[in-house]
C-alpha cells in the first residue's frame, strides 16, 4: 500500500536530489545539452571562493537567528498573556494567527511597501507613521543601508509578524496540555508565580519549543518569497542562497546552481537529520 | 514529545487550545486587577502591532492613485473608490481561476494518499516501518530547490502540460509527506485500536478495514490536511515560478506582475493583495476551529 | 489471514497508483490549452505598462492586419528594464517551453541565447523580408555572429539622457536648457542645489538606474574608445582612470535620494517632475513616458549625460526566433511586422525610441525623436552594457549585484574589482 508512495517520493525527493547532486560535480556551465564532464568538487570550491555566496551564506545565519529569535519572543509572550484565559480569547488568537494564512508574496508587497527607507518630510511607510507619531528616533533606512544585523533584521520583521501567531498556538496548546494538577501542586508548595512558571511549567514546554525551532529554522532556510517580493532578485544586501541560485540561473549555470541548492539542502539536513532520528528513536522507545 | 508529537496534536489540538483552564478563579489567584489590566493593555498594543499592515492596506486600497502620496499615506482616502479594486481584479482574475482549479484538487488528492498512508504506517508494524517513515518525513523538510531544476526537466521530458497540471502533480507528489505525516499521528492517537481490531477479526481485510470503518471517522483528519494543503498551495510561490508562466501560472505569480511593475499602482497592489488572500483567510475565518488545528498538525512543513 | 493480506495490498496499492495517476492524467484534458492546437503567437516582452506598452499595442495592431491567421497573445512580464523577464525568460527557455518569439537586446546579450542553442539564425528572413537594405550597417553588425543574424531589431534608444526640472535649477541659478560641460561641472551645479535647499537633487532608482550613470560617468571620463575597450577586454578595468571615475560615481551618489533601492525610475522621474528633485539620468524611453503621464513639455529639459555631448549609447531591442518554437510560422510573421516600416512606425512613435530602418520619416515623429534620429547619424554609437548591448545577462546580473552592494557601503576598490571580475566571466 505504501509503495507507490515510497515510489514516487524514492524519484521526486531522492532521485532528484541525486541528480542535482550529479549536475554538480559536472562543468554544465550552460543551456546547452550534451554531454559533461565531472570535474569533482571544483563547483563547490569556486562558491566557497566566492564573496558573493559567502555573503548570502552569512545573510542567511543572521536571517535565520534573528526571524527564530523574534518568533518565539513575540509566540511565548502572547502565549502566556493568554494562556490563563482572558475573556475575548479568542478574538484575539485570531487576529494573532491571522497572518499566517497569507502568502508570503502578499506580505511581501505589503511590507515591501511599509519598509521604505525615506525618511524626515518624506518619509513613507512605517517611517511615515513614526513621523506622525513624533517617534523620530525609530525611523531608519530598513534593508537599504546600515549593518548585515540591521538589513537582515528588517527582512525578517514580515516573517516575524507572520509566524508568531502560529508560535503561539503551538505554545498554547503546550500550556493547555499541562496537567492543572501540577500547578496546583506546585501553589500548595508556596511557589511563586515566577517559580511556578520557571521550575514547573516551562520545562514541560521544552520539547514543544524545539519543534518550533525546527520549524522556524527550516522555513528561515528556505525563505525566498519574501525577499524576491520586498528587495527583488538580485539585491546584494539581502541575498540568501536560495535568491541567489534564482540569479545564477540567468546565466544558465545549471552546475553552479545546482551545487547552490545542494548545499543549501545539506544546511537544512543538519539541522532536520538529528531531529527526525530523535523523533524516530523516540516512537520505538514508546 | 517531539516533531510527531507536536503534529499528533491533530483536530485534538484545536480542542486543547479551546479548553478553558479548568479553574477559572486561576487569574484572581495571586493576580490583582491591576495585572489584569496590565495583561489587557499589552494584548491590545499586540493586536495594534498585528493589524498595523491590515490598516494601512485596506485604506490604501480604496484611495485614487493621487492620494496614495507619502504625506497620506496613513489617512483615510479624501474620496472612495473601488477602481484600484476593478483594476487589481481585471488582472487577477484568470489568475484566481487557476489558483483555484489548482489548489481544490491537489488539496483532495494529497488528502487521499496521505490517509491511506497514515493509515498503514499507523496500524501495520511491519519491520522497517520506522524507516519508511524518516524516509518520507524528510521529504517534507527539504529545499525544493536542491530538486526545482531535474523536476523541471522531468515534467518537460514527461510532457506534462505547462500550467495547473504540472503544480497539481508537483503540489500532490511534494504534498505526500506532510498529509502522511498528520494522517499517521491522527489514526495513532484517535482511532481506537479495538475498532480496527474487531474489523480483522471479522475477516475484513485492509482495504475493507480502511474504507468502511476508517474513511468514515476520518472527516476532521481531512478537514485538517485539506485545509492545509489547500492553503500552502494557494500560497505557493516557488513551484509557480519556476514551473509555469504569466499566462498559465497561479495567482501569487498574477501579484508578483502586478505589483512588480516599473511604475507600481500601489493602491491596485494592496487591493490585489487583499484578493489574493481572500480565499485563504475565508477558509480561515469560517473553519478557524479546524484551521488551528492544521496548523499544529502541519506543524513541520514551511 | 496472509493471503489476503497481500491480496488486499496489491488491490490497494493498484488503488494507489489509480490516485496518482489521476493526478496526472488531469494534465490532459484541464488547464492551459497548448499554443500550437490553434494559431495563438506567444510574444514574450517586458513591455507590461506605460509607454513601453503603449508602443506595443501599436506593433499588436500591425500584426493584426498583417497576420490575420494568427493571434497574438502577450506574454509580458514587468519589471526593472526586463530585468524579471529575463530571469524567467530563461527559466522557460532552460525548461524547454520557449515562446513563439521573445524579446532579446541586441549585441552581447543575444550572444547567451546564440551560445546556448536557443534561437535560429534568421539571416533567410532577411533576404525574404528584404531587410538587410534596410537598416544601417552598424547596426547589423551588432546583430550578427559568425556570419549570421539571429533577430529582427524593433527601435534604437539612447541610454545616456539626463531628464531635468528648470524650475528647479532656477533656485541655484543654473540654466536648465543646457548640460554642464563634465562630470566635475555637474557635481559642482549639484552642490550648489543642495545648497539652495534641494536635499537630494539627483534621483535616481535600483539596479540597471545605476548602471547606467556609472556608465554614463565612465564614458565621459574615458571618452568612447576607451569606454568600448571596458567592454571588450581592450580598456584594463583596474587602471587609474578606471578608479578616478568610480570615485566620480561615490560623489554623485552622495546627491541621491536615500529610497534608490527601492523604487524604479518612473518614480526617480517623479521626483524630477515634482520638484523634488533636479535631474535624473534614464534613457530616452522617458520622452514616451512623460507624454502617457502629460507632462507639459516646457516643464522639463533633456540633454546627454554630461562630458557625453559626442556619444550616442545604444540599445536596441529585437525579436528572436526560439529554436523549437511553438509556431515557427505565426513567430515569422511577427517578424516581418516588427521589421516592417509600418510597424516600427506603430511601435516607435509610442514607445519614444527611434526606428532601426533607416527609411523612417522624421516628420512622422514627436519632437524629441527628430532630434535623436539626427544625432543617431552624426554622434559617435557606443553600447551600453545595462542594456545588453555590450554585456551578457550574466555579466550584468554579477554587475548589479556590485552596484546594489555599493549602494548601502560604497567601496570604489570593491567595486572596481567586481567589474573586472564580472567581464572576465562570460
Amino acid at each position: 500500500m505504501l509503495l507507490p508512495t515510497v515510489l514516487l517520493l524514492g524519484y521526486f525527493v531522492y532521485g532528484l536530489i541525486a541528480w542535482s547532486f550529479n549536475t554538480s560535480l559536472t562543468d554544465r556551465h550552460t543551456a546547452r545539452k550534451g554531454p559533461a564532464s565531472y570535474v569533482g568538487f571544483a563547483n563547490y570550491g569556486h562558491l566557497f571562493g566566492e564573496d558573493r555566496f559567502l555573503n548570502s551564506l552569512k545573510n542567511l545565519g543572521v536571517l535565520t537567528v534573528a526571524f527564530i529569535v523574534g518568533t518565539l519572543i513575540f509566540g511565548l509572550i502572547w502565549a502566556l498573556l493568554l494562556e490563563k484565559g482572558v475573556p475575548g480569547e479568542s478574538i484575539f488568537r485570531s487576529i494573532y494567527l491571522f497572518p499566517m494564512a497569507i502568502s508570503m508574496i502578499a506580505s511581501g508587497v505589503v511590507w515591501g511597501w511599509l519598509l521604505n527607507p525615506s525618511q524626515g518630510e518624506d518619509a513613507r511607510g512605517l517611517n511615515r507613521l513614526f513621523e506622525i507619531l513624533h517617534l523620530h528616533f525609530l525611523e531608519n533606512p530598513w534593508w537599504t543601508a546600515g549593518s548585515r544585523w540591521t538589513t537582515m533584521a528588517s527582512i525578517a520583521l514580515p516573517a516575524v509578524w507572520q509566524l508568531s501567531g502560529y508560535i503561539m498556538a503551538l505554545f498554547l496548546a503546550g500550556f493547555r496540555g499541562i496537567p492543572p494538577e501540577l500547578r496546583e501542586a506546585a501553589r500548595v508548595d508556596g511557589a511563586s508565580e515566577f517559580k511556578l512558571y520557571r521550575h514547573v511549567l516551562f520545562p514541560q514546554l521544552s520539547p514543544i519549543a524545539l519543534s518550533a525551532l525546527i520549524i522556524l529554522g527550516h522555513m528561515s532556510l528556505k525563505l525566498f518569497d519574501l525577499i524576491y517580493a520586498i528587495t527583488g532578485p538580485n539585491q546584494f544586501r539581502t541575498e540568501v542562497p536560495a535568491v541567489y541560485m534564482w540569479n545564477t540561473l540567468l546565466r544558465s549555470d545549471m552546475a553552479k546552481s545546482a551545487a547552490i541548492a545542494i548545499v543549501l539542502l545539506a544546511v537544512v539536513a543538519v539541522l532536520v537529520i538529528p531531529y527526525i532520528a530523535y523523533t524516530v528513536r523516540q516512537e520505538n522507545e514508546e | 514529545m517531539s516533531a510527531d508529537t507536536a503534529a499528533a496534536a491533530t483536530g485534538q489540538a484545536a480542542a486543547a487550545i479551546r479548553r478553558k483552564p479548568q479553574k477559572r478563579g486561576v487569574i484572581a489567584d495571586g493576580s490583582t486587577r491591576r495585572s489584569r489590566t496590565v495583561r489587557y493593555a499589552l494584548l491590545l498594543l499586540f493586536l495594534l502591532f498585528v493589524l498595523i499592515p491590515v490598516y494601512v492596506v485596506l485604506i490604501t486600497s480604496f484611495k485614487t492613485s493621487a492620494d496614495t502620496t507619502a504625506a497620506s499615506q496613513w489617512n483615510l482616502p479624501k474620496t472612495w473608490t473601488l477602481d484600484p479594486w476593478r483594476k487589481a481584479w481585471d488582472v487577477l482574475q484568470p489568475y484566481m481561476v487557476r489558483s483555484l482549479s489548482l489548489a481544490i484538487p491537489a488539496a483532495i488528492i494529497s488528502s487521499l494518499i496521505g490517509s491511506m498512508n497514515g493509515f498503514v504506517l499507523a496500524r501495520w508494524r511491519f519491520p522497517g516501518a520506522n524507516i519508511v517513515f524518516a524516509f518520507i518525513l524528510f521529504g517534507m523538510f527539504i529545499p525544493y530547490q536542491a530538486i526545482m531544476l531535474p523536476l523541471r526537466t522531468t515534467f518537460t521530458n514527461l510532457d506534462v502540460t505547462r500550467g495547473v497540471p504540472t503544480l497539481i502533480l508537483a503540489h500532490c507528489i511534494y504534498g505526500i509527506p506532510i498529509c502522511t505525516l498528520i494522517f499517521r499521528n491522527y489514526y495513532a492517537t484517535i482511532v481506537p485500536n479495538e475498532i480496527i481490531e474487531s474489523a480483522r477479526v471479522d475477516g475484513a481485510g485492509l482495504v475493507q478495514t480502511y474504507l468502511r470503518i476508517i474513511l468514515p471517522i476520518s472527516i476532521s483528519g481531512f478537514v485538517v490536511t485539506l485545509i492545509w494543503q489547500f492553503t500552502s498551495v494557494w500560497n505557493d510561490f516557488l513551484f509557480a515560478l519556476f514551473l509555469t508562466q504569466q499566462n498559465n501560472g497561479p495567482v501569487t505569480l498574477g501579484l508578483a506582475a502586478l505589483a512588480g511593475g516599473q511604475k507600481v499602482d500601489y493602491a491596485a497592489s494592496m487591493a490585489g493583495a487583499l484578493i489574493t488572500s481572500f480565499p485563504t483567510l475565508i477558509v480561515y475565518i469560517l473553519l478557524g476551529r479546524w484551521f488551528i488545528g492544521g496548523l499544529m498538525a502541519g506543524a513541520l512543513k514551511g | 489471514m496472509r493471503g489476503g493480506l497481500s491480496k488486499t495490498l496489491a488491490l490497494v496499492g493498484a488503488a494507489g497508483l489509480l490516485a496518482v495517476s489521476a493526478c496526472g492524467n488531469s494534465d490532459n484534458n484541464s488547464g492551459g490549452s497548448g499554443s500550437s492546437a490553434n494559431k495563438d503567437v506567444t510574444v514574450f516582452t517586458w513591455w507590461a505598462d506605460g509607454g513601453e506598452k503603449a508602443g506595443l499595442d501599436g506593433l499588436v495592431s500591425t500584426f493584426a492586419t498583417d497576420c490575420k491567421d494568427y493571434k497574438f497573445v502577450n506574454s509580458a512580464v514587468a519589471g526593472g528594464a526586463g530585468s524579471n523577464a529575463k530571469q524567467v525568460l530563461a527559466n522557460d527557455l532552460q525548461a524547454g517551453k520557449p515562446p513563439s518569439t521573445f524579446q532579446a537586446h541586441a549585441g552581447a546579450e543575444l550572444k547567451d541565447y546564440i551560445n546556448a542553442g536557443q534561437v535560429d539564425d534568421i539571416s533567410q528572413l532577411y533576404k525574404d523580408f528584404g531587410l538587410d537594405k534596410a537598416f544601417p550597417q552598424n547596426l547589423i553588425d551588432n546583430l550578427t555572429v559568425d556570419g549570421k543574424i539571429y533577430s529582427i531589431p524593433a527601435n534604437v534608444h539612447r541610454a545616456n539622457m539626463v531628464w531635468a526640472n528648470p524650475t528647479v535649477l532656477k533656485k541655484a541659478n543654473i540654466d536648465g536648457t543646457k548640460a554642464p560641460a563634465s562630470v566635475d561641472a555637474w557635481i559642482a551645479d549639484l552642490t550648489k542645489l543642495k545648497a539652495a535647499g534641494v536635499a537630494a537633487p539627483l534621483a535616481i532608482s535600483k539596479g540597471f538606474a545605476q548602471e547606467m550613470l556609472v556608465e554614463a560617468v565612465l564614458l565621459a571620463e574615458l571618452g568612447p574608445d576607451k569606454f568600448k575597450g571596458l567592454w571588450d577586454g581592450k580598456t584594463d578595468w583596474a587602471g587609474g582612470d578606471v578608479t578616478a571615475a568610480l570615485n566620480k560615481y561615490k560623489t554623485l551618489l552622495t546627491f541621491t535620494n536615500s529610497d534608490r533601492e527601492a523604487i524604479d525610475w518612473p518614480d526617480a522621474l517623479g521626483y524630477v517632475n515634482t520638484g523634488k528633485a533636479g535631474y535624473t539620468l534614464m534613457g530616452d524611453w522617458v520622452a514616451a513616458q512623460q507624454v502617457s503621464d502629460k507632462i507639459a513639455d516646457t516643464a522639463y529639459t533633456y540633454w546627454p549625460s554630461p562630458g557625453t555631448e559626442g556619444d550616442f549609447q545604444f540599445l536596441s531591442d529585437s525579436f528572436t526566433l526560439p529554436t523549437n518554437g511553438a509556431d515557427p510560422d505565426g513567430a515569422k510573421c511577427w517578424l516581418k511586422t516588427v521589421g516592417s516600416a509600418e510597424g516600427q512606425k506603430a511601435f516607435n512613435t509610442k514607445k519614444g525610441s527611434i526606428p532601426a530602418r533607416s527609411d523612417a520619416n522624421p516628420a512622422d515623429y514627436p519632437k524629441y525623436q527628430q532630434s535623436a534620429m539626427a544625432d543617431w547619424k552624426s554622434k559617435t554609437i557606443v553600447p551600453s552594457c545595462a542594456h545588453g548591448a555590450a554585456c551578457t545577462l550574466g555579466q550584468n546580473n554579477d554587475i548589479l549585484s556590485a552596484m546594489s552592494q555599493f549602494s548601502g557601503s560604497p567601496d570604489v576598490a570593491k567595486l572596481q574589482a567586481a567589474f573586472g571580475t564580472a567581464m572576465k566571466t562570460s
